[in-house]
C-alpha cells in the first residue's frame, strides 16, 4: 500500500532515511536543518536506531564515520556553518571510501548569514571543500517529494560507491509543506560482507570494493594515510598515492552516466534554455510557462545531481540553444561549471539572486523577455 | 484554480496547525496540490507571525504567495503587517474581538475587498470552553466562506492533525466556526 | 639476547613490523602494558576495535591486529562514539596523546566523559608534539621548552585524569611508565569497567621533550618521573606550591553511574521491543 503525507521537507528527508536503511544519525542543531535530527530523534528509537547529539558538527561527522564503520548506514544533517566545520572529517571519508550521507540544509552565507532563509551559497564547498583531489557525489531536491526520494537515492549510492554523498537542500525545500507519496516497495541497495579468502580491503580494481565490518574478524586498517591495498600506510610512496586516489576517483568519474540526473523540457526549440537546481527550480518552471504563453521559445533543465556535474547534458543543450540563463540563489557558482562547458556554444546568463529569497518567476521572464528581444 | 492564503497572527494561536490542516485537507483528501510555508526565526516567536497555503487543481509551481486571495488575521498586529499585498476584490477574514476594524476599513474599501467578521476567539472560549481551539473555529469559518477545502476534507485533516483524544473538541471547535457564518 | 619470540607478538601485524616510534620512547612499554591488562581483564582480543587520531600514540592501533580506525587529529573519541553506538557488542578502545585528546580533540573528550559512554581511552602524555617535531602541548610543564615555546611555556598545564573525572568519567587514572604494575592494574580496570575510562600514562619522548628540557636520555627522564612521582593518598601533605612540577599517580575515579549506550538500549527495548540493530546496514528489509 501506498502511503501519503503531507509532511516538511526536512522531515521528509528523514523519512526517507528511516527507509534507506539509516539506523544511526549523529547531529548537531542548526537551523534551518534542525528538524531532520529532531523527527530522527523521535523516530529512531522505533526503528532499531540510534540518535547523538554529538558537541559539535566536526564529532558528528566523525560519529558517523564510526557508526558507518559499526556496520549501520549512518547520516548527519547542517546547515552552511556545520558543513564548513565538517571538511576535514569528510576528505576521510572520501580516502577512507566510507558510506555516509550529509543533508546541508543551505541558508543565506558566508558566516551565520541569515539562518532561517535560504541560499545555495554552498554548492562549490560541497565540490572543493575539503582538501585534495576527489569526485563528491551532490543531489538537489526541488520538491518535498524529492527530498525523500533523493535522500533514498542518496544512501543507495553511497553505499553502491562507498563514498560520502550530499543532499544540497535549502531553506525553501527543507521548511516547506507538501504531500509525499511512499511507494508501497523501496528498492534499497544492502551491503555485502566480502569474502574473508584473500581479502584486500582497498584493492586497486574497477569494481567497488565490497565493505567489511568492524567485529566481523576481518581485522581491517582504516587510516585517512594514503594507504596500500592492505589499508596500512604507505604515505611516502609516489606510486600508492597515485593508484588510490585516481581509483577513488574514477569509481565516479566511470560510473557518472549512472549517477548523474536531469530533467529538461521544451528544450527540443528553446532558444533560451533555463539551467536550475534545488528549489529555484520551481520559479524557473513558472517563467518558462509565462514565457511560452508569450510566444517565446524557452526550456529549462533541471539538474538533479549537481556533482558529478552534467557536462554532457549542458553540451547537448548548447548544441542548440542561443542563450543559457542560469538560476541559482548565490552569486554564481554552478553558473561557472555551464559558463565552462557551454561558452563555445552559447551565450551564458546568470540570474544569481541572493538575499534569502526564491527569485520570482517574473524576475526571471523579464530576463528571458531582454534576451529574446521582447 | 490556484488560491493563496495566509493566515496571520501572533505566536501561540496555532496560525501554523491552521495553514497544515488546510494543506493536508486539500492535498490528502480533497485530492489538489498544495504548498504550505510558515515565518521563521525572531519573527514566528510572538509579535506577528503567518502560515500560507496554496491550493491549486493544477500542479503548483512557484511555491511562495505572490499576492493572497485570501487573507485571515487573528490578531490586530498582523492585519496591518500582511493585508497589504492582498489581492484587488480579495477575502478578508477577520476576528473581529481582536481586530480594530476601523484602522482596515479605508483599506478594505479602497481595495473593493469582501470583509468577513469570525469571532473565533469568543467562540472558543464561550461554546467549546477553551481558548487554545480558536485556530480550528477559524478552520470552520475559512470552510464556509472560501470553499478552497472540502467540509469532509476538514475534518479528516483535523483529525489526523491534532492530538490523540482530543478530536471530539476539535470537530466541535470546526463546526462551531462553520456555522458561524 | 634471547631468540624467543614475544608471547604478546600474535596481537600485532607482523607485516607492519619495523616500528616508526623512536628507541627510548614509552610506547612500547605501553602496548606491553595494554596487552598485559587485556589479558589480564580476560578480554576477547577479536572483538576489540581501536580508533585514534593523529600523533605517535595514534600509531599504536596501526601494529595491533584487530579492526582498527586511525581518524583524523582530536577525533578519534567522536568516531568512536558513533562505532560503538552503532555496534555495541564491540570493546572500543582509544588510543591517544596528550596533544590528540587534549588541545584539538578536548572538546570530544569532556563530552565523551560526560555522557560516560563505555569507550577505554588510554592517553600517552608525553608533554609534547612529538610527530611534528617537538611543539608544546596543553599539559607541557610551565617553563619546560619546546620548539614553539624557545624561551619557555607561560601557559599553565591540563590535569588530564582530574580534567576527565570532572567532567564525569567513572573510571580516570594515571601512572607513569615506571609503574608498570599500576598501569597494567588500571587498564585492565578500565577494561572492565562499563562506563568511559580514561587511563593516563605519563611517558617520555626523550627525542623531543628530554632534549630539550634537559633530559637527553631515557635514563634521565625515567629518573625524572620516579623523583617526582607522588600518590594521591599523599596528597593532603602536600601544599600546592609544592605540587607544582610534580606527577600525581592513583586512581581518581572509580564508579558505578549510568551508561550512555546502555541508555540508547533501554530507549531501544520500550520503542522497538528489543535491543538497537547491528550490522543492519547488511539487511535488505527494515521493519
Amino acid at each position: 500500500m501506498t502511503e501519503e503525507l503531507f509532511i516538511q521537507g526536512n522531515e521528509a528527508c528523514a523519512e526517507g532515511a528511516l527507509r534507506a536503511g539509516c539506523r544511526f544519525f549523529g547531529g548537531y542543531p542548526i537551523t534551518p536543518s534542525t528538524e531532520v535530527a529532531e523527527y530522527l530523534a523521535r523516530n529512531l528509537p522505533k526503528h532499531g536506531g540510534s540518535f547523538v547529539q554529538m558537541e559539535d558538527e566536526i564529532a558528528a561527522a566523525g560519529s558517523i564515520i564510526g557508526g558507518s564503520w559499526g556496520g549501520s548506514k549512518s547520516m548527519t544533517a547542517t546547515s552552511g556553518p556545520g558543513f564548513s566545520l565538517m571538511q576535514e572529517n569528510i576528505g576521510y571519508a572520501f580516502i577512507t571510501e566510507t558510506p555516509i550521507v550529509i543533508v546541508d540544509v543551505q541558508r543565506g552565507s558566508p558566516s551565520t548569514g541569515q539562518p532561517t532563509m535560504a541560499a545555495q551559497g554552498d554548492m562549490m564547498q560541497a565540490r572543493w571543500g575539503s582538501h585534495g583531489d576527489y569526485e563528491p557525489i551532490a543531489l538537489s531536491p526541488s520538491s518535498v517529494q524529492e527530498y525523500f526520494d533523493f535522500t533514498i537515492r542518496a544512501f543507495n549510492l553511497s553505499e553502491k560507491f562507498r563514498t560520502p554523498v550530499f543532499i544540497m537542500a535549502d531553506e525553501i525545500i527543507g521548511h516547506m509543506r507538501e504531500k509525499i507519496v511512499i511507494p508501497d516497495k523501496i528498492d534499497i541497495t544492502p551491503r555485502v560482507m566480502p569474502d574473508k579468502e584473500n581479502f584486500l580491503p582497498f584493492k586497486n580494481s574497477d569494481e567497488v570494493n565490497p565493505m567489511p565490518s568492524f567485529g566481523q574478524g576481518y581485522d581491517i586498517h582504516v587510516t585517512g594515510l594514503t594507504h596500500d591495498e592492505r589499508g596500512y600506510p604507505d604515505a611516502n610512496n609516489p606510486k600508492t598515492h597515485d593508484i588510490l586516489v585516481r581509483r577513488l576517483t574514477n569509481k565516479i568519474l566511470d560510473n557518472k552516466d549512472e549517477i548523474i540526473s536531469v530533467e529538461k523540457s521544451h528544450c527540443d526549440d528553446a532558444d533560451i534554455v533555463l539551467v536550475t537546481y534545488g528549489a529555484p527550480f520551481r520559479s524557473a518552471i513558472t517563467a518558462v510557462k509565462d514565457a511560452r504563453e508569450e510566444g517565446l521559445k524557452v526550456g529549462y533543465l533541471k539538474i538533479n545531481t549537481p556533482w558529478p556535474f552534467p557536462e554532457e547534458e549542458i553540451k547537448e543543450i548548447a548544441k542548440t540553444a542561443e542563450d543559457i540563463i542560469v538560476v541559482e540563489m548565490n552569486l554564481g557558482q554552478m553558473y561557472w561549471e555551464v559558463e565552462r562547458v557551454a561558452c563555445s556554444q552559447s551565450n551564458t546568463h546568470l540570474i544569481g539572486k541572493i538575499g534569502g529569497e526564491l527569485p520570482h518567476p517574473n524576475e526571471i521572464l523579464s530576463k528571458i523577455e531582454e534576451i529574446g528581444g521582447k | 484554480m490556484r488560491k493563496e492564503i495566509r493566515i496571520a497572527g501572533f505566536g501561540g494561536q496555532g496560525v501554523i496547525l491552521a495553514g497544515i490542516i488546510l494543506g493536508k485537507a486539500a492535498s490528502l483528501f480533497d485530492h489538489n496540490d498544495a504548498v504550505q510555508t510558515q515565518s521563521y526565526g525572531p519573527e514566528a516567536r510572538g509579535g506577528a507571525s503567518k502560515c500560507e497555503v496554496i491550493i491549486s487543481d493544477e500542479e503548483i509551481d512557484y511555491p511562495k504567495v505572490k499576492h493572497p486571495d485570501i487573507l485571515v488575521a487573528m490578531s490586530h498586529e498582523s492585519a496591518l503587517k500582511y493585508m497589504l499585498d492582498l489581492k484587488d476584490n480579495g477575502i478578508f477574514i477577520i476576528d473581529p474581538g481582536r481586530v480594530i476594524e476601523s484602522e482596515i476599513e479605508d483599506f478594505v474599501k479602497e481595495h473593493n475587498i469582501t470583509l468577513y467578521r469570525a469571532p473565533a476567539t469568543e467562540t472558543a472560549e464561550n461554546e467549546i470552553g477553551l481558548k487554545i481551539v480558536a485556530n480550528i473555529v477559524m478552520i470552520g469559518a475559512i470552510t464556509k466562506i472560501t470553499g478552497v477545502i472540502s467540509k469532509e476534507a476538514a475534518i479528516k485533516a483535523i483529525e489526523d492533525s491534532v492530538p490523540h483524544g482530543t478530536e471530539k473538541k476539535n470537530i466541535e471547535a470546526f463546526e462551531a466556526g462553520y456555522n458561524l457564518v | 639476547m634471547s631468540d624467543e619470540k614475544s608471547p604478546f607478538l600474535k596481537y600485532l601485524r607482523e607485516d607492519r613490523l619495523p616500528h616508526i616510534f623512536c628507541s627510548g620512547c614509552g610506547i612500547g612499554t605501553i602496548m606491553n602494558g595494554f596487552i598485559q591488562g587485556m589479558e589480564d581483564a580476560e578480554m576477547d582480543f577479536d572483538n576489540i576495535a581501536m580508533v585514534s587520531g593523529i600523533g605517535c600514540s595514534s600509531r599504536i592501533p596501526g601494529y595491533m591486529k584487530c579492526d582498527s580506525l586511525h581518524t583524523t587529529h582530536g577525533r578519534a573519541i567522536s568516531f568512536a562514539t558513533g562505532l560503538k553506538t552503532s555496534n555495541s557488542d564491540l570493546d572500543v578502545v582509544v588510543f591517544t596523546g596528550d596533544g590528540d585528546a587534549a588541545a584539538i580533540g578536548g572538546n570530544h573528550l569532556i563530552h565523551a566523559a560526560r555522557r560516560n559512554i563505555n569507550l577505554t581511552v588510554i592517553c600517552i602524555n608525553n608533554n609534547i608534539y612529538g610527530m611534528t617535531g617537538g611543539q608544546i602541548s596543553p599539559t607541557s610543564p610551565h617553563k619546560s621548552y619546546g620548539s614553539t615555546a624557545p624561551y619557555g611555556v607561560d601557559e599553565y598545564p591540563f590535569k588530564l585524569a582530574e580534567l576527565v573525572t570532572a567532567a564525569g568519567a567513572s573510571y580516570a587514572a594515571r601512572w607513569t611508565t615506571l609503574k608498570v604494575d599500576d598501569m597494567v592494574r588500571s587498564i585492565r580496570d578500565a577494561l572492565k569497567n562499563p562506563g568511559f575510562s580514561f587511563v593516563e600514562i605519563v611517558s617520555q619522548c626523550p627525542t623531543y621533550y628530554g632534549r630539550k628540557n634537559k633530559l637527553k636520555t631515557p635514563v634521565d627522564m625515567a629518573s625524572y618521573f620516579k623523583n617526582n612521582t607522588i600518590f594521591t593518598s599523599e596528597l593532603p601533605s602536600y601544599t600546592e606550591k609544592e605540587l607544582e612540577g610534580k606527577i600525581v599517580v592513583g586512581e581518581f575515579v572509580n564508579k558505578q553511574k549510568g551508561e550512555f549506550v546502555d541508555n540508547i538500549k533501554n530507549l531501544s527495548k520500550s520503542h522497538y521491543g528489543k535491543d538497537p540493530l547491528i550490522y543492519s546496514a547488511y539487511s535488505e528489509d527494515f521493519d
